[in-house]
């Protein structure tokens, strides 16, 4: 507590009785053009601290911590290390004196060995046979086990993240920067992960933690500071705010609550998949086992899981990019689908929604009105004889982005131009536009602020309500439990059997998410609900 | 047996530009970069080379003349497909219509002239050996240089750290990035191995092959040395299995020839490049589980700043 008070100290300098803080920014901007990513932040790391960096995505997190780590050079301020002016070069400075980072799209090689991968974020000065010796002795000590000899695309991923951060503590840093850690693993991987990070608190390092779970940086975090807009907010002690305090200044107003309609009815079964097996066409995909669902109008379904466990091989085979030599594994409307292309499931109702907007959801360089012409062009009349109609695909873009509230700067512009979240809401739009009778969506919020996911959850629900099926895959256990009717968990490419969202608690979803099963009698109960 | 050892004199002697090229594209594609260029650096190569051997009377300024050529040629490459992030495929194939127009201008004032070939190792005892006297101990230093090179090559990229570095680039030059690696000019070196590596591999068709220079005399080897990185999956010791295989193909169709096979001497000739097709195909077929290729092959990289 006594640490936290001179957090709170509002001098710039941050010197306090003598003592300076581990790492301070001071002023610290970085410009990308007209563009301030960085606008002055001011902030204080001290030892035996876990800070954390909140903010919405596009608020400046990782610029910041790009120029900490030395990966980007600011373009004003400055950055002191135990209270001198430093300017680093580049990350094999900033690790030379004692910055660690633990980045959230891992900087891992899958072809590699793990210890090849650790032996790349070091400097080489000890020899290869020496540093995995060391490598199994470091990951032994903090209880984070790893096989030296295996590659990277044969781990999960929290494997990968245990190999970032062993690789990360054998340079034993005094300072650790970890940008969204949990985002990946399952909360029993998570509550593992904060025991650690406890450790190294306790040995008097400091850790930099970004989060946008308020719940987990409340447990776990001493201090916290809030960007916005590229602008220091707020620094406080998240222990004595509430999430929804940390959520209003991260996002500068009050984010509007998700309501389902009560008493929705649920009719025929619009979705049904029969024991779906298939081999993955990829060299790392995994191979989907026996899957069966069935999903009724006016019903939402979620699939929780940790990415990679076959949630993207589903989604190709329920929207037809991978097809299926049975044509009975997947009955769209009562008829079988199985074998059928994209376009002739469009036919029948259903509407896809993939996880990767720019390239798969969009064509990042097409005007928005080809973009939802694109999946429009089957079912939804913009082809006449053979020709586009021009005004009909502009009038759909119209339409959405009057009913989502899509910000853009022109009428139709490139779908690269927009932001995540704009970008997202057209894409739900233009596919719930289309009335569909079933919509399989993907990770629809990933990577959107908090305003517009809500905006899309809303547009979910109202389309259940309105009699839809909807198939919603997320790792977003909050975003699943809140609009769901049902859960269900992947793991290695198998389904497990919904729970009913009022009986899927995190602990159930946690074990599924690992692999576990539930008891026998339990899961057979679920089936039933 | 005299027949036995011609052929697989000639086997070897066809062999080394393609292992050499080879070689040199291993390392680049390894880094990540997709040089279709081969092809036009091994002509301009081997035009290079001659007119150094011609003009100096020395084989190994000529091969020194060819490395540099290769080197500059692999440059112009590097400046566009890494300085300026164009497309690799379109700037390799580029490179190649330029370097056979370019070795036709360097070469036009040297068509007709001879030179005296690379000299062949000649150890008295040794080289009289029966059958493999000549194979082991007299051949030109070429042959020897090239299986050093591909010992040379395959020691770097598994047991040294600017190896496993490079290799890095190739998997991901994202996170190699993000760990403080400069791609790009790692990037820049493996593109200039490659250059060189071609370049010698075309000096060495007019210093050794045969003793003049005449257009076009690559003949496809540098697209050949393309398919052979392939076919290893980036792994030298099948590059060497790969290269003395497609050698022995051509020479074999040569004496096929020779010895009055019913078939049109056309199709003959087109085995080689045949087998290439061949082999790609049954490759993609056979690729399942792990990923053979460099994750990050051919594409563009620019880092933010």
């Amino acid at each position: 507590m006594q640490a936290h008070q001179r957090m709170l100290d509002p001098t710039p300098n941050g010197l306090h009785s003598g003592e300076a803080p581990l790492l301070q920014t001071i002023g610290l901007t970085k410009r990308y053009g007209d563009f301030l990513a960085n606008d002055s932040i001011d902030i204080d790391i001290w030892p035996k601290q876990i800070h954390a960096l909140l903010g919405e995505n596009g608020a400046g997190k990782s610029t910041l911590v790009k120029a900490i780590y030395g990966l980007i050079q600011p373009s004003a301020g400055e950055i002191r290390w135990q209270g001198a002016p430093i300017v680093l070069s580049g990350p094999s400075e900033a690790r030379s004196r004692g910055v660690g980072m633990v980045f959230q799209h891992f900087s891992l090689f899958d072809n590699l060995t793990v210890a090849e991968n650790v032996a790349l974020g070091l400097d080489g000065k000890e020899s290869f046979k020496d540093m995995s010796a060391r490598l199994e002795q470091v990951s032994k000590t903090y209880g984070l086990p790893l096989d030296p000899r295996r590659e990277v695309w044969q781990l999960s991923v929290g494997e990968r993240q245990r190999i970032e951060i062993v690789r990360a503590l054998m340079q034993d840093p005094k300072f650790l920067i970890l940008d969204e850690p949990t985002a990946v693993l399952t909360p029993q991987e998570a509550d593992q992960l904060f025991i650690v990070l406890e450790r190294l608190k306790a040995e008097g390092r400091a850790i930099l933690y970004i989060s946008h779970k308020l719940e987990e940086v409340k447990r776990l975090c001493d201090t916290a500071t809030i960007l916005r807009g590229g602008k220091t907010v707020e620094t406080c002690n998240p222990r004595l705010e509430t999430a929804a305090s940390l959520a209003r200044m991260m996002v500068g107003s009050e984010v509007k609550e998700v309501k389902a309609a009560a008493g929705r009815q649920t009719t025929v079964p619009r979705l049904v998949v029969n024991d779906l097996s298939l081999t993955p066409s990829e060299a790392h995909g995994v191979r989907l086992e026996h899957i069966s669902f069935e999903l009724k109008g006016g019903e939402i379904l979620g699939i929780a899981g940790v990415a990679g466990n076959g949630q993207d091989e589903l989604f190709a085979a329920l929207s037809g990019e991978r097809l299926s030599k049975d044509p009975g594994t997947v009955v769209i409307e009562g008829i079988a689908a199985g074998h059928l292309s994209i376009t002739q499931r469009r036919k029948l109702g259903a509407a896809f929604v993939p996880e990767e907007r720019l390239g798969h959801g969009t064509a990042p360089r097409m005007k928005l009105s080809e973009n939802a012409l694109l999946t429009g062009h089957a079912a939804s009349g913009m082809v006449r004889h053979g020709f586009i109609d021009t005004a009909a695909t502009l009038k759909t873009v119209d339409r959405a982005t009057e009913t989502f509230d899509v910000r853009k700067a022109k009428r139709d512009p490139e779908a690269a131009s927009l932001s995540g979240g704009n970008l997202q809401k057209f894409i739900v739009g233009r596919e719930i536009l289309r009335n569909p009778a079933v919509l399989v969506v993907s990770q629809p919020t990933w990577g959107v602020d908090a305003g517009a996911a809500a905006v899309i959850r809303q547009a979910l629900l109202d389309l259940a309500t309105a009699g839809a099926a909807v198939l919603v895959t997320s790792q977003d256990l909050d975003e699943i439990a809140e609009i769901a009717d049902r859960i269900a968990v992947m793991f290695h490419g198998r389904l497990s059997a919904p729970l009913a969202t009022s009986e899927a608690t995190r602990e159930k979803l946690g074990l599924l998410m690992g692999g576990s099963s539930l008891e026998p009698k339990e899961a057979a109960h679920a089936v039933g609900a | 047996m005299e027949l036995i050892e011609a052929i697989i004199l000639a086997v070897l002697a066809a062999s080394t530009p393609l292992l050499i090229a080879a070689t040199g594209e291993l390392v680049t594609e390894r880094s990540g970069v997709l040089n279709l260029g081969v092809e036009g650096m091994m002509i301009v190569g081997a035009a290079c080379g001659f007119a150094g051997a011609w003009l100096t009377g020395s084989i190994f300024i000529g091969a020194l003349f060819g490395i540099i050529a290769g080197t500059l040629m692999s440059l112009v490459f590097a400046l566009m497909a890494l300085g300026l992030a164009v497309n690799q495929v379109a700037t390799g194939l580029a490179l190649t219509i330029l370097g056979i127009g370019l070795s036709g201008l360097i070469g036009a004032g040297f068509v007709g002239e001879r030179i005296t070939p690379a000299m062949h190792l000649y150890i008295p005892g040794l080289t009289d050996i029966p059958l493999i006297g000549r194979v082991l101990f007299g051949e030109d230093a070429f042959v020897y240089f090239s299986l050093a090179l591909i010992i040379g090559v395959w020691w770097f990229l598994y047991r040294t750290r600017p190896g496993l570095i490079l290799r890095a680039c190739g998997d991901n030059h994202v996170s190699a990035h993000a760990l403080g690696y400069p791609v790009l000019r790692i990037r820049t070196f493996a593109v200039m191995f490659g250059g060189a590596c071609a370049g010698l591999a075309g000096a060495y068709l007019p210093l050794a092959y045969t003793p003049f220079f005449i257009p076009g005399m690559t003949a496809g080897r540098g697209w050949i040395a393309l398919a052979l990185v392939v076919f290893s999956s980036w792994r030298p010791g099948r590059l060497v299995v790969g290269a003395y295989l497609f050698g022995a193909v051509t020479i074999l169709q040569l004496h096929a020839q020779g010895w009055g096979v019913g078939i049109p001497s056309q199709f003959m000739s087109a085995l080689p490049y045949l087998a290439t097709v061949i082999v790609l195909v049954l490759l993609s077929r056979a690729r399942t589980g792990g990923s053979t290729a460099p994750a990050a092959l051919g594409t563009v990289f620019v880092p933010d700043r």
